[in-house]
């Protein structure tokens, strides 16, 4: 990949973050690699505790105490971003170029400070804009998130848990960046509300040609935003391409097995479920992390799988060489 | 699949069987209090519900947060008092029971929790977890208890038990968790099953796991089942009739075929639009959503509740007049003035 090509946002290669406990190395991000043009959406998806938000977070560089190792590349814009010292990634980046809806956002707002105040400060701290133009701009992303100008002066617990993420949102759109990783964004909210903040992601991207990263367990309401699909298990991107191709014809086993597993209202498909469970992160096995669930184990996927490319698309899998 | 050969002989069989449930215009109001004192109004979170449960029946009860779904289903284990209304189990009228036929009743009612993990006490290991019920039956043999979890424990394919009766909560995954749950409910053979949200805080593989193994368990004991659920892609695969809960009411109760062949009501024709497939063409195009929320509960709208939120209410009608149930089609009810007799529905 040419981390420089013209359309290119974002050039993500050999990602890891690795955590230290008592009981060993979590390796909760190992080796991701993805790409991600300019106003596209990626779908992250994944089970609990395979690593999703800590790819969020080693994408920010919002570390815990108990790092062990973080290393890779991430190009913005083509710009190395991951060799600038924290002073420059916090003046340039975060906020200002890539910003985060982290998991429960909308259970995270400050609740003695009104929502107006909460979406207008990331403009005046990241961009150094005055108070006044920070509150015009957050009244702009009110309306585009589809909260009503009056609940600007609202506090948190005034407003449902639907108004509340959209405020999240807002306050992630309010610098204008070009990116925003939003980490399960409606997981905790109702159907009726889950489709509603869908379709406001739908016009962000329209209107204001964001990028998006989501990352989520939810199959179906991820194909309401994806553009392309990565499926993450263990630790690692096991297969990356276009959302079309994805869920018309998933290649990796466990890609194919999840796929199998979403029940549907449009279809009287009978759902499958996987046996057994992903590995421990701290005691991963030797060569494909999915080999003890997987029915097309070979001898050879004792040895770590490569990653193929098919097309546009990618599969780390030995079926597929 | 399987699910369906089951309904259907179910269906047959429950003509002439006198329901096991019977829930008869169901009120649970909670009392508002301001400053601790002085009467502030009601929380109507349970409003006005009917309904019958054969034997071996399953029922999906679909709705969004708030609309009174853990309300209808604690009052149906014994654990809130109506504020008016009955609920009949057995032939037994739940308001009259006292001491230790309240007692059995509990133990003819299995019930499990939507979060597994808050459902075990963290303390206890699996074996403790699951003795404590019967212990307080009144089995004093431990030999017995033992033979007893050991045998649900491998209806829910916990096994071999001894790997997990000295473990604690913590230390399963969440799937084995909801076993656990889903154990402890079973322990003392209860006749109605209430999950509340059994699965929505599981992985995808795994909700199909323990949706898969719940529907095993209620044909294999033919027991009744009330799931609590807001996600109507999983219903078809487990229950034989729906019921769809706006503000307090059931607002449509069919049986699962024809509800989602044939929805009526508007507010279950929104929840069926906004419910996604995996599907890239998704992507192309905006979901119809109904604007607004779900109202106060405290200050129902006049009328039909969903009135303010409905493209298609009838000025004078829906927003003076509450709309009883009407039988649209055979055993097909919905409560919405579109479908008074005259009226096509269209
Ligand atoms: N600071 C930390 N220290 C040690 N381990 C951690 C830390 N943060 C996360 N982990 C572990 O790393 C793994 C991945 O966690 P992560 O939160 O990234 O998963 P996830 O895919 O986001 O899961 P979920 O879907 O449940 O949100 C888990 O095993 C988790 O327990
Ligand atoms: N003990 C209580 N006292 C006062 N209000 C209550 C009480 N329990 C529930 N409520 C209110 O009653 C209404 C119905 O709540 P309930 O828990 O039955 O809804 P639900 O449909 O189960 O929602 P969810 O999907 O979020 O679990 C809500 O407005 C809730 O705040
Ligand atoms: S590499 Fe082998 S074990 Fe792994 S997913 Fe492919 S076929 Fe299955
Ligand atoms: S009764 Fe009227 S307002 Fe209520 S759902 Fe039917 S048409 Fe809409
Ligand atoms: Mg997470
Ligand atoms: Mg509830």
């Amino acid at each position: 990949m040419n981390p420089t090509s013209a359309t290119q946002l974002l050039h993500v290669e050999d990602l890891v973050l690795h955590f230290r406990t008592g009981n060993g190395t979590v390796q909760a991000v190992d080796g991701v690699d993805f790409d991600l043009d300019a106003n596209r959406a990626v779908v992250i998806l994944g089970e609990s505790g395979c690593g999703k938000s800590s790819l969020a977070k080693a994408m920010l560089r919002l570390l815990p105490r108990n790092v062990e190792s973080y290393s890779g590349k991430v190009f913005l814009h083509g710009a190395d971003v991951m060799t600038l010292d924290e002073e420059e990634f916090r003046h340039n980046v975060r906020w200002a170029a890539m910003s985060l809806v982290p998991q429960a956002a909308m259970n995270a707002l400050n609740p003695v400070l009104r929502v107006g105040e909460q979406v207008a400060e990331p403009a005046m701290v990241h961009l150094g804009v005055s108070k006044a133009e920070a509150f015009l701009q957050a009244r702009r992303m009110f309306q585009h998130v589809g909260v009503p100008e009056d609940f600007l002066s609202r506090y948190p617990f005034e407003l449902s848990g639907g108004m509340r993420q959209r405020v999240a949102l807002a306050m992630a759109l309010v610098t204008s960046p070009a990116l925003i990783v939003l980490d399960e964004p409606t997981s905790a909210l109702d159907l009726l509300t889950q489709a509603n903040i869908m379709n406001v992601l739908k016009r962000i991207k329209h209107e204001l040609g964001t990028s998006f990263i989501l990352i989520t367990h939810d199959i179906a309401t991820s194909s309401e935003l994806a553009d392309e699909v990565a499926i993450m298990y263990a630790g690692q991107i096991v297969e990356v391409g276009e959302a079309r191709d994805f869920f018309s014809e998933p290649l990796h086993p466990y890609s194919q097995m999840l796929m199998a597993s979403v029940p549907r209202l449009r279809s009287d498909s009978d759902p499958m479920f996987i046996t057994g469970q992903p590995p421990s992160l701290v005691n991963l096995p030797e060569g494909c992390r999915f080999a003890a669930r997987c029915p097309f184990r070979m001898e050879k996927c004792g040895g770590e799988p490569p990653v193929v490319r098919r097309g546009n698309r990618k599969v780390k899998c030995w079926l597929h060489v | 699949m399987i699910a369906e050969i089951n309904q259907t002989r179910i269906k047959e069989m429950k003509i002439e069987l006198a329901p096991l449930l019977s829930i008869r215009d169901l009120h649970v109001w909670y009392e508002l209090r301001r400053f601790g004192f002085g009467h502030a109004g009601y929380v109507k979170a349970v409003d006005g519900v009917s309904f019958d449960l054969a034997p071996g029946e399953t029922v999906a009860v679909v709705g969004e947060s708030g609309c009174g779904k853990s309300s209808l289903m604690k009052t149906i284990l014994g654990l809130n008092t109506p504020t008016s209304g009955e609920v009949i189990f057995d032939g037994r009228n739940l308001s009259e029971l006292r001491g230790n036929d309240l007692r059995a009743y509990r133990f003819e009612v299995g019930y499990v929790q939507q979060d597994p993990y808050g459902a075990l006490p963290p303390f206890m290991d699996i074996q403790k977890i699951l003795e404590e019920p019967l212990i307080i039956s009144g089995i004093k043999d431990k030999a017995a208890r033992l033979e007893r979890i050991r045998k649900v424990m491998s209806e829910v394919k916990l096994h071999p038990a001894e790997d997990f009766l000295p473990k604690f909560p913590h230390m399963l995954s969440g799937g084995q968790q909801q076993r656990v749950v889903i154990a402890r409910a079973m322990l003392r053979s209860p006749k109605l099953i209430v999950a509340d949200e059994p699965v929505s805080m599981l992985d995808a593989s795994v909700r199909v796991e323990i949706l898969k193994l719940m529907h095993a368990l209620q044909a294999e004991h033919n027991l009744s089942v009330i799931y609590i659920t807001h996600d109507l892609s999983t219903v078809k695969y487990f229950s034989a009739r729906i019921f769809v809960m706006y503000a307090g009411n059931l607002v449509e109760k069919a049986e699962t075929r024809r509800l989602l062949e044939n929805p009526l009501h508007p507010y279950t024709l929104a929840l069926l639009a906004a419910t996604s497939d995996p599907d890239a063409r998704n992507a192309e195009s905006f979901k119809e959503v109904p604007p607004g929320e779900p109202p106060s509960l405290v200050n129902p709208p006049r009328g039909c509740r969903f009135h303010p939120r409905c493209a298609r209410a009838i000025e004078g009608l829906c927003n003076q007049q509450e709309p009883p149930d009407f039988e649209a089609e055979p055993r097909h009810f919905v409560a919405c003035w579109l479908y008074r007799p005259g009226e096509q529905g269209q």
